[in-house]
């Protein structure tokens, strides 16, 4: 029987596969990669691609990673697969739409000052009206 | 026969909500499965980027990331997970609670705070207290994604690059079990480290491109992932104390119901009682 390396694919979200398997094919960053058991120790990030998976029965199973980062051991390999799509522009925009939005939050706590002084005003007024009722009616 | 009109209404009413507190109660206790389910399915990729990121603590001693640097502390951030809506106990109050008694620990040593808050229940507190938010997030729903987590983190994470903050807490709901849930702060940034004796011999990785750029987006992502691990445990949490909030709701009603049923039958037995003394009475009178 061939050697075999136990392979994990996993994302922030779930577990995708794990299990042994003699060869992994994955699109890093700087260009495609072919796993054997007994690699050198290896990082390195992975580009939105395919993941290939050769299990010990040479079944070819094939996974779509959106980028991630590839471990390799000399008998385990991890993949880490991104759960989005990351670019450092995209990246960008969404802190900046966290940002926007806690502005928005405290601008919205002017908001509610303005509404609790507000109520005081008109619990003021109620109380002020009422009062001159009761003058009325002793009258 | 109109005796006690008054109680049966009220009675009635207090059936309806009895129905809606149950079906809530029902409601939370389905989504707090799934809500575990999600919690167990997150946490493999938590352990692995961990494992790996201890290897390159150990592995790779001439290069230091600023995420594992430890700085003196003048200012400490926070992202507080909390939840968007109410009807849930005291689990948001709780964990607020221990907030407050961190916030005052920080502001004795004098200590600058920042917030990040996730769920809108956190960002009406810090809007009541007056808490400097930089970075706000909400209504991620029933199934949490990692993605509408990414430009909160980004923030903290970018403030921590430019040395406005030298800390970074991690603020939710530990989900223990249905009953239990703590209120947690956990530290995020700096990473300490695990003292591991049998990762401590001499071997590096082959990087591509470059171990300080992996490094980094390794980091990242571990961040990033313990966050959704905080959010989705905080959800899980969130659905048991509504579960249990709800369940006691309906117990009360129950309670209510019966005690009013038997004011009830009083009102109604002494009627008839009174009827029958009438005409017993009416009758002797005749006679």
């Amino acid at each position: 029987m061939a050697m075999t390396m136990h392979v994990d694919i996993v994302s922030a979200e779930e577990a995708i596969f794990s299990g042994p398997a003699e060869k992994v094919f994955a699109s890093a960053i700087m260009g495609e990669v072919g796993i054997l058991p007994r690699h050198t120790p290896f990082l390195t990030q992975l580009k939105p691609g395919e993941v290939r998976v050769v299990t010990p029965d040479g079944e070819e199973n094939f996974y779509y990673v959106s980028g991630g980062m590839l471990e390799v051991q000399p008998y385990t390999v991890t993949v880490l697969s991104d759960t989005a799509v990351r670019a450092h522009d995209l990246d960008e925009a969404a802190a900046i739409q966290a940002k926007e939005e806690a502005e928005r939050a405290l601008e919205d706590r002017a908001a509610e000052i303005d509404y609790a002084q507000a109520q005081i005003e008109l619990a003021q007024a109620v109380a002020q009206l009422s009062a001159i009722k009761r003058l009325k009616g002793r009258r | 026969m109109a005796v006690g009109k008054e109680i049966r209404t009220k009675i009635k009413s207090v059936k309806n909500t009895q129905k809606i507190t149950r079906a809530m109660e029902m409601v939370a206790a389905s989504k707090m499965r799934k809500a575990q389910d999600r919690m167990s399915a997150s946490r493999p990729y938590a352990e692995k980027i961990r494992n790996v990121i201890d290897h390159l603590a150990h592995s790779n001693p001439e290069y230091k990331h600023p995420y594992m640097q430890v700085r003196d502390v003048k200012r400490v951030g926070y992202i507080v997970i909390s939840s968007d809506r109410g009807l849930c106990g005291g689990l948001n109050s709780n964990l607020f609670r221990k907030m407050v008694v961190e916030m005052k620990a920080n502001d004795k040593q004098k200590l600058d705070m920042q917030f990040c808050t996730i769920g809108t229940k956190g960002a009406g507190f810090f809007k009541r207290i007056g808490g400097n938010i930089v970075a706000q997030t909400g209504q991620l729903g029933d199934a949490p994604q990692l993605a509408d987590l990414i430009g909160s983190v980004k923030v903290m994470l970018d403030a921590f690059d430019k040395g406005e903050i030298d800390q970074l807490h991690l603020v939710y709901n530990d989900f223990v079990n249905t009953m239990t849930q703590t209120p947690t702060v956990e530290q995020l940034l700096p990473i300490e480290p695990k003292e591991d004796k049998e990762l401590d011999h001499h071997w590096d990785y082959i990087y591509e491109p470059e171990a300080k750029i992996v490094m980094s987006s390794l980091l990242t992502r571990y961040i990033e992932s313990l966050v959704y691990q905080g959010v989705v445990e905080n959800l899980a949490s969130e659905q048991a104390a509504r579960m249990v909030a709800m369940k006691s709701a309906s117990d009360n009603a129950g309670d209510l119901i019966d005690d009013l049923q038997l004011v009830y039958n009083k009102a109604r037995q002494a009627a008839i009682t009174q009827e029958i003394s009438e005409i017993v009475g009416g009758a002797a009178a005749l006679s």
